[in-house]
């Protein structure tokens, strides 16, 4: 029994890292231009397929493909920023969200005409670093999963906290007008913002790819327990996120023993709805930018 | 206010005229492929106009309104086949209970405003789904199938499939008449005071807590009712089916498409929305592409047509929205 627990607490932690960094993608975004990116899930969905792409066309180490993908990721979300968002920056919540759900729906519907709905799986393992113990197998690829978002987590962390771009970003997220005043390009530094958030949600694509199959509709499903997490950390921010996905994995390993797995989404999202209404300001926030 | 100025809008006689063409033109040549056409689009004409109450009059984005229509064709489908109820009384049923339960929820989620509403909706239709997706007695995963029996009370299936139709028909009419009468009330006075600027109008004496909640549970009744009509013609509700976030958001593209806050406008979206998926769901160029279509439709709008069809004409002939609106 304490085995069972032991594991499913491990396995709740190690799958958390990486729901608390697909999160921090879409929180960062929400901290700093006040926008719920609803293609977020489409763009873990993106990763997830590049890493397809890399290693099965380029043959590229699944772990190597990361970088590629944040970096087209990153360019991508410029390029969108600057063709569907910019124009509806400021302008009503509901604008915003459609016209980032116009860009889901347009990358889903391309993905299906390629790639259909089936799924795929991307072949991973690390034996060398499974760790067993009273016939629990912890695989090696969750270990590297978790670990590798842990140090992206921290990389984004230094790059917000530690460097004048950081500075810029955080001081849009405080007060755009204010940060205009003093001679920042809030433009470009929305762009950038947009385009980290969405590089941070393809790299957590990656890294999910590499535990499970996956389709070019998985996303949506990730981008439902980025909400949660969102929430459990506070909306827009980001160090509340990691935490918060370190949470949601817990709760899903904690419960698994003892009630059935489908009924874990109705104590998620119960959970998310009270917890939104009780403390909309996050259980965990850290708060780095005022709202 | 009240019925004399309603019954004199030329918008309430069209509206009569738009639900006899619906009921009357499939009827009379007995094309059921034309029934089953129109039937989608009062549908989604439903959907997208009671929507338009929590989002166009309201500014209250409502992601899980679809929870309405699912939960009530579950509760609908409970009482005629399990109960053994007919299905008029059952269709009662699942709206007063759809609309208190909106009520009651209501209260606590409409304290959140913008995104924080709009994602706890979301989260709302999520653990509907999830709930139904495990409850036993509305048959958990594998969904609820309708006994053939339940047909026979209304006079056997061919008969019972056309009264669905009719029935939905009408609640096509009645919902956009309830648009209609609430934007000519002191209510939607209210509601609009709330759009605009939801602080002033607490300030200014309108009851902006029970307003919201109110219009909630008003957007939930006839959703609901329809809900257990449309399954109860379909034979069959399955949670995925019934909680579709996509159908949901596809509403609100609706409305969009033609106009956010009309009553004339949000019909016409919905349904030159239905006309236009069909289409691309037939084609054999675009049927592989009807998402991305519908994407890029929606992006165009949202970017250079935020105030949708109805919208762009009403201002270039701001008489026409006196007369019609």
């Amino acid at each position: 029994m304490i085995f069972d627990l032991t594991a499913s607490v491990i396995n709740g932690v190690l799958v958390g890292a990486i729901y608390g960094l697909a999160a921090i993608g879409l929180t960062l975004i929400f901290g700093v231009m006040n926008v719920i990116n609803l293609m977020h899930g489409a763009t873990i969905a993106l990763g997830m397929f590049s890493l397809y792409l890399l290693t099965t066309a380029v043959g590229l180490n699944p772990y190597l493909a990361i970088v590629p993908v944040l970096l087209g990721g990153f360019v991508f979300g410029v390029l969108v920023y600057w063709i569907a968002v910019h124009r509806v920056i400021g302008s009503s919540d509901l604008m915003t969200l459609l016209a980032t759900f116009a860009v889901n729906m347009i990358i889903i519907g391309v993905g299906t005409a390629v790639w259909t709905t089936s799924p795929y799986n991307v072949d991973v393992s690390v034996p060398q670093l499974a760790i067993s113990m009273h016939g629990y197998t912890i695989p090696g690829t969750q270990i590297v999963a978790a670990v590798l978002a842990v140090i992206l987590a921290t990389l984004l962390y230094g790059l917000l906290y530690h460097t004048r771009l950081g500075k810029a970003i955080r001081a849009v997220a405080n007060n755009r007008a204010a940060a205009e005043l003093m001679g920042i390009n809030t433009r470009w530094v929305l762009a950038i913002s947009f385009g980290i958030g969405i590089a941070v949600a393809a790299g957590a694509g990656v890294l999910i790819a590499t535990l499970f199959p996956f389709t070019i509709l998985s996303g949506a499903n990730y981008e439902l327990k980025s909400f949660v997490v969102v929430v459990l950390g506070g909306l827009g921010d980001p160090a509340g996120a990691m935490l918060g996905g370190i949470v949601l994995g817990l709760i899903e390993g904690v419960t698994a023993p003892f009630v059935n797995v489908s009924w874990t989404p109705v104590i998620e999202f119960t959970l998310f709805v009270i917890i939104l209404v009780l403390f909309p300001a996050g259980l965990l926030a850290f708060k780095w930018g005022r709202k | 206010m009240g019925s004399q100025v309603i019954l004199k809008r030329p918008t309430f006689w069209i509206i009569l005229l738009a639900t006899l063409a619906f009921a009357l033109v499939p009827a009379l040549t007995g094309n059921l492929e034309l029934r089953e056409n129109l039937l989608l689009g009062a549908v989604y004409i439903i959907l997208a106009s009671n929507l338009n109450l929590m989002i166009g009059y309201t500014a209250y984005v409502n992601f899980g309104n679809i929870a309405f229509f699912g939960l009530g064709g579950y509760i609908g489908l409970y009482v005629v086949n399990v109960l053994g109820w007919s299905l008029w009384p059952a269709c009662l049923i699942a709206g007063v209970v759809v609309s208190l339960l909106a009520f009651i929820l209501g209260t606590g989620i409409l304290r959140l405003r913008g995104a924080y509403f709009a994602l706890a909706t979301i989260g709302v239709n999520e653990a509907v789904k999830a709930f139904v997706t495990n409850f036993e007695p509305f048959g958990g995963a594998s969904g609820m199938y309708l006994s053939f029996s339940s047909f026979n009370a209304l006079g056997g299936a061919r008969h019972a499939l056309w009264l669905a139709y009719f029935a939905i028909v009408v609640l096509m009419g009645l919902s956009l008449w309830l648009s209609l009468a609430i934007k000519n009330s002191r209510f939607g006075l209210g509601l609009f005071a709330i759009r605009e600027d939801e602080d002033a109008a607490m300030v200014l004496g309108v009851r902006t807590p029970r307003y919201k909640s109110l219009v909630y549970a008003i957007s939930a009744f006839i959703p609901a009712v329809a809900g257990t009509l449309f399954f109860f013609k379909n034979g069959v509700i399955l949670p995925d089916q019934a909680f579709d976030l996509t159908l949901s958001i596809e509403a609100i593209v609706m409305l969009m498409l033609g106009g956010q806050g009309t009553v004339i406008g949000v019909a016409l979206g919905a349904f030159a929305y239905e006309q236009l998926r069909g289409f691309l769901l037939v084609s054999s160029t675009f049927s592989q592409f009807q998402l991305v279509v519908a994407g890029v439709l929606l992006l165009l709008i949202v970017l250079f047509l935020p105030e949708g069809f109805m919208g762009w004409v009403y201002r270039h002939l701001p008489r026409l929205r006196r007369v019609i609106e």
